[in-house]
């Protein structure tokens, strides 16, 4: 049997020892007509390519809480090593500390085998551990990189289920990014092709789908380099407020010239007031 | 039990939470001197193809396939720890393993987790004992010897086609011809079988895969 790896982690892991707790809490909450908090997801359009020297992976940049955008410039493409990323989609807590996992064993494998980590290694432990699991892990990933045997695409599903493809894309977003995948991919595309692809098939994500939005950010792996766009593209700048209208600052001011308003009658009555006592209180300074 | 999908919303379509299954037909022939394999290449979640060109047709050993039905996630595990399991039998032994071995460490593992399973196995190859043989696992962890046996959910529409059209001592053109025509038929019919058809001959000489495409099935006259 093969020998116990140094990248064993504790048995302890996840506990679903809450569970039932808090399917009776949520139960005892709705009746009281609140909600129980939602699990932030990214709602998500992720994609990958292979072309002609390497992988071009792309995502979007928010992250949604039910229905309110929690995160307008979340990050979603997360780094496993030097020469492997991978994009996330689906429980945000999960595919960060899915990836964050395997990425430290895949270090510790690394230091022991001597080698640069291959692809396919990442793939195994992930499906491995997403496997399980049993789907409880909602982390649906993308996962691209180039070592020793080439440029390598994976898409990897929550149950464990992974397939090996030149052009992949995953999230709410997916089917808005795969018809664009589907209209215009070519085998063997150039660098600056290949990153239009990803970032008109993010955008299709971002425009037709509401989970995803904001920026795109892609990164580009090739042998011995990798290059980080983010943003690659603000497709989504906020607009700037005007400034001054007629001289006068717009925000948070309500001074309108004379004139505005007509007026139609005016009585002026004085107050006759007179003054009782007057002291002087100095204030204490100090 | 708690799912930690939000069910409530919306934004989130049904096909991103519901598993990947790989809806599939699939089909395995034995014929003098080995085995004909074939099946669609159509993964679904739900309504949506994840995958219109997979691969079902998985080596386990160099000459013994498995032909891969039910959840994706379930029958690409189980075949990962069966071609560990076997890779380590036949070094041990130093021999070729056995096509019945390798069909019951499908059935020890589709058995002994039925509950938890979700996998329709069919496992063919040649040895040099007996030749090209064809087992069958289906969903609940039974196995059995068959000459034809056919799999997935495309299968039901085929197995009329499959009764009346196999004759015992085909060649192995024929075979091939036989499993691509019942694969196509199967396809036309299922919803959640499609894509290319993939074919593979495992005999003495080794293995020799093709790929059927879509406009070149054979076609049948659709009403």
């Amino acid at each position: 049997m093969a020998s116990v790896s140094v990248c064993q982690y504790h048995s302890g892991g996840f506990s679903f020892e809450n569970c039932k707790r808090n399917a009776l809490l949520e139960a005892d909450i709705n009746k009281l007509g609140f909600s129980s908090p939602a699990a932030r997801k990214t709602g998500t359009t992720i994609c990958g390519v292979v072309y002609k020297d390497g992988v071009v992976l792309g995502a979007d940049t928010r992250a949604t809480e039910g229905m309110v955008v929690a995160d307008k410039n979340c990050s979603k493409i997360h780094y496993i090593s030097p020469n492997i990323y991978c994009c996330g989609a689906g429980t945000a807590a999960d595919t960060e500390m899915t990836t964050q996992i395997i990425s430290s064993n895949l270090e510790l494998h690394s230091l022991s085998t001597g080698r640069l980590p291959r692809v396919t290694t990442a793939n195994r432990m992930l499906k491995q551990m997403l496997f399980r699991y049993q789907g409880y892990i909602g982390a649906a990933l993308v996962l691209g990189g180039v070592d020793c045997n080439g440029p390598h695409l994976y898409s990897i599903y929550p149950h464990g289920s992974t397939d090996k493809l030149p052009y992949v894309t995953m999230g709410s977003g997916s089917l808005a990014a795969m018809a664009v995948f589907e209209d215009r991919y070519r085998p063997n595309m150039e660098e600056e092709e290949a990153k239009r692809l990803v970032r008109d098939a993010i955008a299709a994500g971002i425009f037709n789908d509401l989970g995803s939005g904001s920026n795109i950010d892609l990164c580009v792996i090739t042998k011995g380099n990798v290059d980080y766009l983010r943003p690659h593209d603000m497709a989504n700048k906020k607009g700037v407020r005007e400034d001054k209208v007629y001289g006068r600052p717009v925000t948070g001011s309500y001074r309108y010239k004379h004139g505005t308003t007509g007026v139609l009658t005016k009585a002026v009555t004085p107050l006759n007031l007179e003054v009782v006592e007057e002291s002087v209180q100095t204030m204490d300074t100090s | 039990i708690v799912s930690t999908f939000n069910n409530y919303n919306d934004l989130y379509p049904d096909w991103t939470q519901t598993e990947v299954s790989t809806g599939t037909s699939i089909m395995a022939v034995e014929f003098e001197g080995g085995v004909v394999i074939g099946a669609d290449s159509r993964t679904t979640t739900g309504a949506y193809i994840a995958n219109r060109v997979t691969d079902k047709l998985t080596p386990i050993h160099e000459r013994i396939f498995c032909c891969r039905s039910g959840s994706a996630a379930d029958t690409q595990a189980i075949a990962d720890a069966v071609t560990y399991q076997l890779g380590f039998h036949s070094i041990e032994l130093d021999e070729a393993p056995l096509v019945q071995t390798a069909a019951s460490l499908f059935r020890d593992m589709c058995y002994r987790y039925r509950e938890e399973l979700m996998a329709g196995i069919i496992v063919a190859g040649w040895d040099p004992r007996r030749g090209g043989q064809v087992y069958t696992v289906p969903v609940g962890g039974m196995m059995t010897r068959q000459p034809v046996s056919v799999g997935g959910s495309g299968s039901s529409y085929i197995y009329g086609y499959v009764d009346s059209n196999y004759r015992a001592g085909m060649s192995k053109e024929e075979c091939l011809k036989f499993t691509a025509e019942a694969l196509t038929l199967a396809m036309e019919r299922d919803g959640s079988s499609g894509g290319v058809v993939r074919l593979a001959v495992i005999s003495e000489q080794g293995v020799e895969r093709q790929v059927i495409l879509g406009n070149q099935l054979p076609k049948f006259s659709t009403v």
